[in-house]
């Protein structure tokens, strides 16, 4: 897999209010089926340690599991680690319906950070980033300015952002102009 | 003249000295200071010209309501018309000029138009440019155009060098205005334990309060709303905003904010405004009310201002407008603006009440103060031109019969307080008619209702039409808990505060002044200064039967100019209520619009400018196109290369090299754009012989088929190849444009139709990169990277397989759109890059070219295949391009089958695909129609027929084309007619679309 290239290859933007990096491949698997089924919810649990709730995200070291519509999780895994995952999810299911599709390639993946990480999110997104109001665990299938966005809190004044690959670029551009330096709002 | 205070003012007090240019001139202000208050403190009376008459005007207000002083601010880069003074905080070496004059503020041509003001009423424009017809647009509106406008466009070429930017908020009360009122509703929302967000459009808090005075709980209003500021700040669930302006307030608690940060620093790091986008559940306007303006001759000479405004520049900005100042009210309020003038040793020679019985308790202050007031008294008119030098007082019952001259260089007026109801409005709330108060104020009965029915605002203080102190804060505190409540805070009990009651006399409505004033009086009586509309023109206007409030406010412009009538609007309607003599209240108001105040484009916009102006979708080839000479074409938001230019090479020159290369050698095509939607479950196949027109169920695993979709309505909207993965998948091609909008119709029909159907789709079109390979070498260079037989017989024409070549995982499809050999091949997206430099390196030998969107549309139409989009437009059916074939008449039914035996759909004069060859070899021009003798019922040339798609082939050294004709099929050989914009024709013979390999034989090597 050493020909196997993100959309931005890690780029980052420092100096602003906040810090944008791109962060590389991540094995993403959309998983559509029944939420409710005994062996969907073993499966995940087995890839992601939690089954989520609705507008939420399960993490545990290695893999996560978000919720991205009634009958839709994101599945997170290690790059390499993707087909493995699927060929596993279509054996434990079998005899299901479902669709389990590996769409790792299909996007871009990005993390906001820093203490106005929250502000530079709330310019973009139609989200409530109050700190009381957005924790860690949720999640979110929005939009960042113009284009489709899912985002989460990966730690405490971070975020994590994914959006599809073809606008990567976009995503990082756009992340950079609301982290730009004397920009902060004060809002929170 | 005006000046400076030695007592200095609430604002500027202790501020820095600045230095500003007004009109190439270096004048000195200080910090703290509004640009109209150092404008005034430099004697600058007059500031501008007005729209259509060019008269001398100055500063009438100190607020957003100012209709006159609006200047050219900035330059170059920074250039910005129309800025308003009153709301423009001085900065060091600040720029700004006046408007609409020529050549020069003081000595205008343009004061013409006030010599021919008898033949410039309202509705001339309607009634003199009418004719002659053809008048209009060579002369009339040219002309119209240069003298319209007030401040100048900024230079095209001009780009602004500031940053805005949009910002998402949520909270449970907004509190719209920072005065007492706004103030106290906010802390009492606070107190219920909801978050509230407070915003003021101002840099202070307090509002009016302070400089008109009063008490609170035994405090004067100025001390308290300091403590209440100070409670506010140190609650944690209260935002707090200064320099921001409600701006609108639209359904379900969406909230606009106008926030701006630089504009008083302009050199500060940082977005220059911003634009708040609120959502808050229950919203608390506290706008405050704005002070009207009397009808009187000469009101718009420049040092005739509202009565408030020279209180505020005394008292906020120590400037006094003038030594001698008349008031001139049908209120007390304005007793309080001759009270403090006179306190500050300025002169004060008259108040004019045009009430017989005067004012109360502020007219004994007065008189104990020692100033003459003349009750049952009017402004005749006002005497000066570009300042006032005096006033002829007259009886306010009669018809002006000039009593006296008093000399004075500023008159300021009151006629009355209009509480600022445009929040309240925005979103539906009602107003009614306060006839103590001659103003309209919010209907508390019938606010804006949100979705459970439930009033979501709720108005207090003056926009309340509150202008006493004893309920205005009483009645804050309580909207505020009331608000905090209903927005789901807990109930407290704390106690009302209470407001001291200042004992004065009721207004009275005077909305002409003479009551009698003759015409003479009343076409120089001014209701909207901006667009120069005079009471005269609004009894024109009723006159002329515009008895509806908005069709005279339209036809004289009254309201219309940027301050949407702020001053003039009550005093219009008043006049046009009076004219049609029927109480104002049956006339109504006109429409409140959002913004509250004109907000910048830039906020509007936003980020997005620049690079983040539009998203761009990029394929993971998009840098190594770029790198390699990609001459790039916008297909959606996608940018896909047209053709890859060698050096030297015309973008033409290129496009014949790939073509001929693509058919002799080898073509590469980066068609990773096309949409890839996987469709999965028992139903699948049911599903998918729903959507496409031919019958998709039957196809084995391991082949594809080409596929039509039609809309329910029978009408073309995509097309491509399905591959069936297995017994219960199939991976759809669908065209670039179509990814998004056919998954979201296949989901629409699956959720909201056949929602009982097994089926799951998933929009895979990013995850690969998809290579088309394409021409005789195409096999040998696949051969050559290895992994794969990918030789006739283990995959043939329109079958795919799954294995690795080069080392890549890939799937392959042995499709073709260009009629030669040809292999699409996708791979990991994030393996793209590498694999398409395999494939050029190993390709090189072999002659590989890659080739862009041009050649494939090219090689597609020489082999007559069709294009979604060229030669579909939303009205052609499959019929139409003889794609009959591809129908299922095995199927009971299908998206589009039954609207396919409408009779237009069925009738047999469609236009219909043919080829088209031009007899001189040219190419024909897109979209051109064919044409024959006679005219259609509209005068048009009678049309048959026209051109869908249109290339030069290099291979045929000739112009090619396709184009609907009407019984095109049967008119094969036939010579028909393109007639071109420049007037010649272009001769081009029916012949059958399909001219390259008919037999598909190249192609099924």
């Amino acid at each position: 897999m050493s020909n196997a290239v993100s959309a931005l290859q890690g780029a980052s933007y420092v100096g602003g209010i906040a810090e944008i990096r791109e962060l590389g491949l991540r094995g993403m698997i959309t998983l559509r089926g029944d939420l409710a089924d005994k062996k969907l919810i073993k499966a995940v649990k087995g890839i992601a340690g939690t089954m989520p709730d609705a507008r939420r995200i399960a993490m545990n070291d290695k893999a996560g599991a978000a919720w991205m519509s009634s009958d839709e999780l994101l599945l997170m895994v290690d790059h390499a680690d993707a087909p493995s995952t699927i060929e596993a999810l279509n054996s434990a299911l079998k005899g299901t319906h479902f669709l389990a599709a590996n769409v790792s390639d299909a996007r871009a993946v990005f993390e906001v950070s820093g203490p106005s990480a929250r502000e530079v999110m709330a310019k973009l997104a139609p989200v409530d980033f109050a700190p009381d109001a957005f924790t860690q665990g949720m999640f979110r299938r929005s939009r960042l300015a113009q284009v489709p966005a899912a985002l989460w809190m990966s730690r405490e004044d971070a975020f994590t952002v994914v959006c599809f690959r073809s606008v990567g670029e976009y995503m990082f551009d756009l992340l950079s102009v609301a982290a730009q330096g004397g920009s902060e709002v004060g809002a929170y | 003249m005006s000046t400076r205070l030695k007592s200095g003012g609430r604002f500027t007090s202790g501020g820095a000295q600045l230095s500003f240019d007004f009109n190439g001139k270096k004048l000195k202000g200080v910090a703290g200071d509004t640009l109209a208050s150092a404008l005034l403190a430099n004697d600058q009376m007059m500031v501008g010209r007005s729209f259509k008459y060019h008269r001398p005007r100055g500063i009438v207000a100190s607020g957003g309501e100012e209709p006159n002083a609006l200047f050219n601010m900035g330059y170059t880069n920074t250039f910005e018309p129309n800025q308003r003074a009153t709301t423009t905080e001085l900065f060091e070496g600040l720029i700004a000029g006046s408007q609409n004059h020529w050549p020069s503020l003081e000595f205008d041509i343009g004061v013409l138009n006030t010599y021919v003001s008898r033949l410039l009423p309202a509705g001339f424009y309607y009634k003199t440019f009418i004719h002659p017809r053809s008048f209009w647009k060579h002369i009339y509106e040219p002309i119209i155009r240069q003298s319209a406008g007030l401040g100048k466009a900024p230079r095209a070429e001009d780009r602004d060098p500031d940053t805005y930017e949009h910002f998402y908020f949520f909270a449970d009360v907004m509190v719209i205005g920072g005065g007492v009122a706004g103030l106290q509703a906010a802390k009492a929302a606070a107190l219920t334990g909801v978050k509230v967000l407070l915003v003021e459009q101002t840099a202070h808090w307090g509002g009016r309060a302070p400089v008109d005075g009063g008490e609170v709980n035994g405090t004067p209003v100025e001390a308290y709303c300091e403590g209440l500021v100070a409670e506010l700040q140190a609650m944690d669930n209260v935002t707090m905003r200064t320099r921001l302006m409600g701006a609108g307030v639209y359904d379900h608690g969406y909230t606009l904010g106008y926030e701006r940060l630089n504009d008083h620093q302009p050199d500060a790091s940082g977005p220059r405004h911003r634009l708040w986008r609120i959502r808050a559940a229950q919203i608390i306007t506290a706008t405050g009310a704005i002070e009207r303006p009397l009808s009187f001759a000469g009101n718009d000479i420049p040092g005739v201002m509202l009565a408030s405004a020279v209180r505020d520049y005394a008292v906020n900005y120590g400037v006094s407008v003038a030594d001698r100042t008349v008031v001139v009210t049908n209120n007390d309020d304005a007793y309080r603006t001759a009270i403090t003038l006179k306190n500050l040793g300025l002169d004060v020679p008259c108040i004019i009440d045009a009430r017989a019985g005067g004012a109360g308790a502020l007219a004994d202050e007065a008189k104990a103060l020692g100033i003459r007031i003349e009750n049952g008294k009017a402004i005749a008119k006002v005497k000066g031109g570009k300042r006032v030098t005096g006033v002829i007082l007259c009886a306010q019952a009669g018809e002006g019969a000039e009593l006296e001259e008093i000399a004075c260089d500023a008159v300021a007026m009151s006629g009355g307080w209009s509480p600022v109801v445009h929040l309240w409005s925005h979103c539906g709330g009602k107003l009614v008619w306060d006839d103590a108060q001659s103003h309209f104020r919010p209907d508390s009965e019938r606010p804006p209702s949100g979705a459970n029915g439930e009033g979501f605002v709720s108005v207090v203080g003056s926009a309340n039409g509150h202008m006493q102190m004893a309920e205005l804060v009483g009645d804050a505190h309580g909207a505020g808990l009331a608000a905090g409540k209903a927005a789901g805070g807990t109930a407290v009990k704390t106690k009302a505060p209470e407001g001291a009651y200042s004992s004065e006399n009721a207004v009275e409505p005077v909305w002409l002044m003479p009551q009698g004033a003759g015409y003479k009086l009343r076409s120089k009586a001014w209701l909207d200064y901006q667009n120069d509309v005079k009471v005269s023109d609004v009894q024109l206007a009723a006159q002329e039967g515009f008895e509806s409030v908005e069709h005279a406010k339209r036809y004289t412009t009254l309201g219309m100019a940027t301050d949407q009538g702020k001053l003039s609007n009550i005093n219009g309607l008043a006049i046009l209520s009076d004219a049609l003599g029927q109480p104002i209240p049956q006339t109504g108001t006109t429409t409140f619009r959002p913004p509250y105040t004109p907000i910048s484009m830039g906020a509007i916009g936003g980020e997005a400018r620049g690079k983040v102006f539009q998203p761009l979708r990029k394929t993971p080839l998009y840098g190594w196109s770029d790198k390699n000479g990609a001459d790039w074409e916008p297909v959606g938001a996608w940018r896909r290369p047209f053709a890859y230019l060698q050096p030297g090479e015309s973008v033409h020159d290129a496009v014949n090299r790939e073509v001929k290369n693509t058919r002799e050698a080898l073509g590469l095509l980066d068609a990773s754009t096309l949409g890839k939607l996987i469709v999965k479950g028992p139903d699948a196949g049911k599903f998918l012989d729903m959507l496409y027109t031919n019958m998709m169920s039957t196809l084995k695993p391991g082949k594809c088929r080409y596929g039509l979709m039609c809309s329910e309505n029978g009408f073309l909207i995509d097309d491509g190849v399905v591959a069936r993965l297995d017994e219960d998948t199939f991976l759809c091609h669908t065209t670039t444009g179509g990814a998004e909008t056919i998954h979201g119709h296949m989901e629409e029909w699956l959720q909201t139709e056949w929602w009982d159907w097994n089926v799951y789709v998933a929009n895979v079109t990013e995850q690969f990169a998809q290579i088309a390979v394409v021409g005789p070498n195409a096999r040998k260079v696949l051969e050559k990277l290895g992994g794969m037989d990918l030789s006739k017989d283990a995959l043939a024409f329109m079958e795919w397989a799954d294995g690795t070549i080069g080392g890549f995982d890939a799937r392959v499809f042995r499709i073709s759109f260009s009629g030669e050999l040809s292999y699409e091949i996708a791979v990991p997206a994030s393996q793209g890059l590498a694999f398409w430099e395999a494939l050029m390196a190993a390709g090189a030998e072999f002659g590989a070219m890659p080739y862009g969107t041009e050649t494939l549309h090219i090689l597609r139409a020489e082999k007559g295949f069709i294009m979604i989009g060229d030669e579909t437009d939303g009205t052609v059916i499959p019929q139409d391009l003889n794609l009959h074939w591809a129908l299922s008449k095995k199927k009971e039914d299908y998206l589009g089958k039954r609207a396919h035996q409408r009779s237009h759909m069925a009738d047999p004069d469609r236009w219909k695909l043919v080829g088209l060859k031009t007899l001189d070899k040219s190419v024909l021009p897109d979209g051109a129609y064919a044409v024959e003798p006679g005219v259609n019922a509209n005068g048009q040339r009678n049309m048959f027929g026209r051109v869908t798609s249109t290339y030069y082939s290099s291979n045929l050294e000739r112009g090619i084309a396709m184009g609907l004709v009407k019984n095109g099929p049967d008119r094969m050989g036939e010579v028909i007619d393109f007639p071109k914009v420049d007037g010649t024709i272009i001769k081009a013979k029916i012949v059958d679309p399909v001219i390259y390999d008919k037999d598909g034989a190249k192609q099924n090597v």
